[in-house]
């Protein structure tokens, strides 16, 4: 049941994310948000992808925003902060998105269907039993993400390099 | 106990307030974090699935989604700096260079 507070939490920080007109204030909102996410994965017993939450999260990518954001010296936003009104089919189609979201969730939340959760091993989420499925079932997306992560870092080095002479 | 449709429709929220951000927001950062929202909460719903029938799979899903996401970010952001050197600004309205 600490599952309501929490989550009404990292709701609250996600729209201090989108709201506020300050980058850096953005940049901590997201960090509490991903915490509260890791809690709310470690009441669901998964708790290797909690600690990787935040270690990765938290602790690498909001980094890497910290620091452009500090590297590019960004202030408030001045002036508006939101798109112009000038393009009324956009601010269209988010109502539209919004309303359609809001009634989904209100009709789903009128069904019962799924009851509480039912009892799992005790291995549901330690490093073995993922670990032993990570290296015979999905072996194959675990080395093409290696490649991908090669791919991505060689790609940042040429991309932020200085002009070549 | 917490029904799973109540993760789902936490999930839906952080996804909504995600994609908000993103079509809304002019500062080029922030519509990256919005990005990092919608990601997050497609990592709830996973595992969220997983621990009401006992699966590995999403989990294993959520981990390649914070690998894609890692690799995402770091690009990302060196874009940015890129046409920061060029342009110093991050806001989104001004980059209309390939505007007809």
């Amino acid at each position: 049941m600490i599952f309501y507070p929490i989550a009404a939490l990292c709701i609250a920080l996600a729209l201090a994310v989108v709201l506020n007109k300050n980058p850096i204030n953005s940049a901590m909102s997201l960090i509490g948000m991903m915490l509260g996410l890791a809690a709310i994965f470690a009441f669901l017993q998964a708790h290797f992808i909690a600690i990787l939450q935040i270690i990765i999260y938290a602790g690498a990518i909001m980094v890497l925003f910290m620091f452009v954001i500090m590297l590019l010296n960004l202030k408030e936003d001045a002036g508006s902060w939101m798109a112009r009104d000038k393009n009324k089919l956009l601010n269209g189609l988010t109502a539209v998105m919004l309303v359609g979201g809001l009634y989904k969730i209100i009709d789903v939340l009128t069904q019962t269907d799924f009851k509480a959760a039912p009892a799992v091993q005790d291995s549901f989420g330690t490093v073995a039993r993922i670990g032993e499925a990570l290296f015979t079932d999905f072996v194959l997306p675990f080395e093409v993400a290696s490649i991908l992560l090669l791919a991505a870092m060689v790609g940042v080095v040429v991309l932020a390099k200085s002009k070549l002479d | 106990m917490v029904p799973l449709t109540h993760y789902l429709i936490f999930s839906a929220v952080l996804f909504t307030i995600g994609v908000f951000g993103v079509l809304v927001r002019r500062n080029v950062i922030v519509v990256f974090m919005s990005i990092e929202i919608m990601l997050n909460a497609v990592n709830i719903s996973l595992i969220g699935f997983d621990r009401y029938f006992d699966q590995n799979d999403g989990q294993i899903f959520s981990f390649m989604v914070m690998c894609v996401a890692a690799a995402e970010v770091s690009i990302g952001l060196a874009i940015i700096i890129s046409l920061f050197r060029n342009k110093p600004t991050v806001n989104l309205d001004e980059f209309n260079i390939l505007k007809g």
